[in-house]
């Protein structure tokens, strides 16, 4: 009696730990492919509820990360836990969703049966699988062909309907590799209205792109990343180095127009100056101060640094 | 451990891919041809107009209708053969080139449950296709001529076993090389045991041993040849048996005769084989990157 109310409550104190693990913990995870190192010693931490971004060019690792982590591939060196699980436990994909970047489906079976196969293969009960299917098909507006042979799809509707595979069974975890690369502007916005959906439902998102305003309008945070390495993590916020101020100024002489490094960082090329780290409430001071040295003022620009400038500047900085 | 029903599951997805791609259609509507016509062949065996208008004694009939039997088993051998090493030659592959695999697996699947489901699923449809075909091929030319080989279920199970052994096989190169190439590597090995075979019983005849221990190292590499023999002394009548032991040693170089069944040591021995190399398609899937 006794030892199985111990058992029952390391049972619990165990369920009570997974609930509160992150959704993705990694440390120093590498891949190598023979010479080649595809990920060079991946660490982050993806709490649970967050839409997380995974930034980089084409070639950066981003995918590899994505199939280490959903244990598709094992890991060279480094360790991880998804969903409070090792890397690779094939009982944790039971609550994952994946999206893969470059997927194809059984071109034989219509959407509606590539759906079914998955609602069995994530081990749905099969009471629910109708319903699942129902509501995955009408998220991802794939009703009206449902029952047509995935081969008459555009490439489009595969995405979507690769998407609507991915949400099956409602997942704690979804993984979305480039989830709009195939899409036209009202799919992209459909994307990211299901991402936001998904948001409110208290799933993970793990998005990995390279479309940076996408990645800016719908997460939480982000990683970037470069030949294999993360390069800069953190929220939105904290990445984009906050705003800057172009302004086309004459009649300011060079020490002029380097004393104003005290308003933030310089760029100046010789017809504008963008002060950058400037908030729009120092700019009627700086103008102030520019006219008082006697400069004329011919336009003023407050800037916002988007996803884009910092990563390329982290890029160029690298 | 692979779950039993995640095997079945994709044993299932692999016979409907099998029927939805009408491979099913157009091999049935195929063997049926081929039945009729070679039915209609062993009909002559009893048309009146035969020799001269002479009707065969039971014994030539039996003879001629065994002989004609082997060759037309040849034929559905190697058909079955063609059938298992192109079907499994992009299954693996295929599917991991197209990225087809990866969304399967990223479901909570282990890869030795899809491989085995995959081999699950061919060896069925295989093994169903020589059951059926071969039966209606024994009814076909028992209506025409009134022979039945003295074997039938052993006949077809050492047709089937031959068609599985290529298949895994097939399977097996097919985790690792693209299709085209998983494909060509067996139907050539397919061959070079059967020829093999031939070169070992010339060996036999001629009394040479390096010919003979070249045949038994074929035989060991890939069982195959050394299945069809069996299947082959399946089909024999006792008159022929008779004629055959009497020829002695130089009737072993044709493959189209066998003058004993296959030893149990080579039975054992293809049994290990198979394991073996279907042990080594698990590996070999497990440990490949995707």
């Amino acid at each position: 009696m006794g030892s199985r109310m111990v058992d029952l409550r390391e049972r619990r104190l165990e369920a009570a730990a997974k609930e509160a693990s992150p959704a993705i913990h990694c440390v120093e995870l590498t891949k190598r492919y023979g010479s080649t190192l595809a990920l060079a010693g991946l660490t982050m931490t993806v709490p649970r509820g967050e839409v997380f971004g995974f930034l980089g060019p084409n070639g950066a690792g981003k995918t590899t990360a994505v199939k280490l982590l959903l244990g598709l591939v094992p890991a060279t060196s480094g360790e991880g836990w998804v969903l409070g699980q090792r890397l690779g436990d094939v009982d944790a994909r039971q609550r994952i969703g994946y999206l893969p970047e470059l997927f194809r489906y059984q071109p034989w079976l219509s959407g509606r049966e590539v759906m079914a196969l998955h609602c069995r293969l994530a081990r749905l009960p099969r009471s629910v699988w109708s319903e699942e299917i129902a509501a995955a098909l009408s998220l991802v507006g794939l009703e009206e062909r449902a029952d047509d042979r995935i081969r008459t799809y555009s490439k489009g509707m595969q995405q979507r309907l690769g998407l609507g595979v991915a949400l099956l069974g409602a997942p704690e975890l979804v993984f979305l590799d480039e989830p709009t690369s195939a899409l036209d502007p009202v799919g992209r916005h459909q994307v990211r209205q299901i991402i936001y959906r998904l948001r409110e439902r208290g799933t993970t998102v793990f998005l990995n792109s390279h479309m940076l305003t996408e990645l800016e309008m719908v997460c939480d945070r982000v990683a970037m990343v470069d030949r294999g390495r993360v390069i800069a993590t953190g929220t939105l916020d904290q990445l984009l180095s906050g705003n800057a101020c172009r302004i086309r100024v004459s009649g300011l002489d060079l020490g002029q127009r380097r004393s104003l490094a005290r308003f933030g960082d310089l760029d100046d090329d010789g017809e504008a100056i963008t002060v950058r780290g400037l908030g729009p409430e120092r700019v009627p001071e700086l103008v102030a101060e520019i006219v008082g040295m006697g400069g004329r003022v011919y336009a003023v620009e407050p800037r916002h640094q988007s996803l884009e400038d910092r990563f390329l500047e982290l890029l160029r900085e690298g | 451990m692979p779950s039993g029903r995640t095997v079945l599951t994709f044993a299932g997805l692999t016979v409907r891919e099998a029927s939805r791609r009408r491979l099913l259609v157009a091999v049935a509507i195929l063997t049926l041809i081929v039945i009729v016509g070679t039915g209609w062949g062993f009909a002559q065996l009893r048309s009146p107009t035969i020799d001269h208008g002479h009707p065969l004694s039971q014994l030539t009939l039996t003879v001629a209708a065994a002989q004609m039997l082997i060759v037309v088993a040849f034929l559905f051998a190697g058909v079955l053969a063609l059938i298992a090493v192109l079907v499994a030659a992009g299954s693996i592959s295929g599917d991991i080139e197209s990225h087809l695999a990866l969304a399967l697996l990223a479901r909570p699947v282990r890869r030795s449950e899809l491989l085995l489901g995959k081999w699950l699923g061919m060896a069925t449809v295989l093994v169903a296709y020589a059951v059926v075909s071969g039966t209606l091929e024994l009814v076909a030319v028992d209506v025409a001529t009134g022979y039945v080989p003295p074997h039938p279920v052993q006949l077809i199970g050492y047709v089937a076993a031959l068609g599985l052994n290529l298949l895994t096989l097939t399977l097996l190169l097919s985790t690792r090389l693209a299709g085209m190439t998983a494909g060509i590597i067996p139907i050539v090995c397919y061959f070079m045991a059967w020829i093999g075979g031939i070169v070992g019983g010339v060996g036999q005849a001629l009394g040479n041993n390096a010919l003979m221990a070249a045949a038994t190292v074929t035989k060991i590499l890939l069982p195959t040849d050394g299945l069809w023999r069996g299947a082959v002394y399946a089909m024999e009548p006792a008159a022929i048996i008779a004629t055959v032991r009497s020829a002695g040693a130089f009737a072993a170089a044709n493959p189209f005769s066998a003058a004993y069944p296959p030893a149990t040591a080579f039975l054992v021995w293809a049994v290990i084989w198979f394991a073996a190399i279907l042990a080594l398609a698990l590996w070999s899937m497990r440990t490949r990157e995707i």
